[in-house]
């Protein structure tokens, strides 16, 4: 796997994963993240756990939560947005200490949008009170421990945005 | 049809040591069941959850066994939790589902198509290895230990007497006797650690 140059690679991310001691993926596949796909089904000590709809990502991740497993949430803004109910309900309502890493689809860095999901990313976490965390490279990548820890010590959800090559929105 | 309580009572006879979920049946399990500090009366989270929280649950601790009461609507408003349960397969995992073909909390208004929907057909199709229905009592009765002895995933799809409610719902009687925060201390207390 050849890391892009300036981008953020899926080897960052995945030892990011391990050093926080992630046990289970509950995702939504999109094509863009196909070789993290990769990278996360040959790890020995991570249970991937596909949904069909990102809501259901909230409630998986409750369950496994409560039962002392660590799952990570990875879904991409859009998703994020359809599951508002399950996020309040399942992730927040039950003090679910789970990081969310969503890819900004969209996302331009400058604010000029062409896609009304990315204008809606930040103002929807914001209503839901929800720290997060913006990613765009590897130099970026220790925010991702970073929101882990502040899941813990808040026992909340927390986000990271994805918002560069590796989704490959923006090339 | 058969009332929750009564199927509740004799599905406490076969529980076990099970964690159990008991979703919509919960006003009429915190009564019948013996082991409280191994029930988990969410309440209503939001709706539509119950099973992927079930197979969390389930995959988290492999080990116990894990019996979900849900109900036709939650079933009906995430489907697609059904192929994810049957895709992670889960041995320890007991998806019982209450059909009252309405939405019995909101006033009794009917689910999409209430009578026609076979849900153990559904559960089948999406790749359930086991999945069964039953309208009597009788029948749930002579399969119940059998069902609970099998590994899962297991679906169970029942025909039970709608009980609606009608009351503002800050008039309607509280069943829970714990607190959310203290369902999951318990539980998590009664279970160890991982």
């Amino acid at each position: 796997m050849t890391q892009q140059e300036g981008g953020f690679s899926p080897e960052v991310v995945l030892d990011h994963m391990r050093k926080n001691g992630v046990t289970h993926v509950v995702w939504l596949p999109d094509s863009e993240t196909n070789f993290l796909y990769l990278l996360m089904k040959d790890e020995p000590n991570l249970d991937l756990i596909s949904v069909s709809r990102e809501g259901q990502a909230f409630s998986t991740a409750a369950g496994l939560s409560v039962g002392g497993a660590k799952p990570i949430i990875l879904i991409q803004n859009t998703g994020l947005m359809e599951s508002g109910d399950s996020l309040r309900g399942w992730a927040m309502g039950m003090n679910i200490p789970v990081v969310l890493m969503v890819g900004y689809r969209g996302y331009t860095r400058h604010g000029v949008d062409q896609d009304t999901a990315a204008t809606y990313t930040e103002r929807f976490l914001n209503a839901f009170n929800i720290r997060y965390f913006l990613v765009e490279n590897d130099q970026d990548a220790d925010r991702i421990s970073i929101a882990f820890q502040e899941a813990e010590k808040t026992s909340k959800p927390v986000a990271v945005l994805v918002g560069d090559e590796y989704h490959g929105f923006n090339r | 049809m058969f009332q929750t309580e009564d199927m509740l009572k004799v599905f406490q006879q076969y529980r076990g040591d099970a964690v159990v979920i008991p979703g919509r049946g919960g006003r009429h399990w915190v009564n019948v069941s013996t082991n409280e500090t191994r029930d988990v009366p969410l309440g209503d989270p939001a709706m539509g959850g119950h099973a992927s929280f079930g197979l969390g649950l389930a995959l988290a601790r492999p080990n116990e066994k894990v019996v979900l009461f849900d109900s036709e609507g939650d079933v009906l408003m995430n489907l697609g939790a059904l192929p994810t349960i049957a895709e992670k397969a889960p041995k320890n995992f007991y998806h019982f589902m209450l059909d009252n073909e309405c939405y019995a909390t909101t006033g009794g208004q009917p689910v999409p198509n209430a009578a026609n929907v076979q849900y153990d057909v559904i559960a089948r199709g999406s790749g359930y290895p086991s999945a069964y229905a039953f309208d009597n009592l009788e029948e749930f009765t002579n399969n119940i230990a059998q069902i609970m002895e099998q590994p899962g995933p297991v679906f169970v799809a029942m025909k039970v007497f709608p009980e609606i409610e009608n009351l503002p719902i800050g008039q309607r009687r509280r069943w829970q006797t714990r607190s959310r925060d203290k369902v999951i201390e318990d539980l998590q207390e009664s279970m160890g650690p991982r």
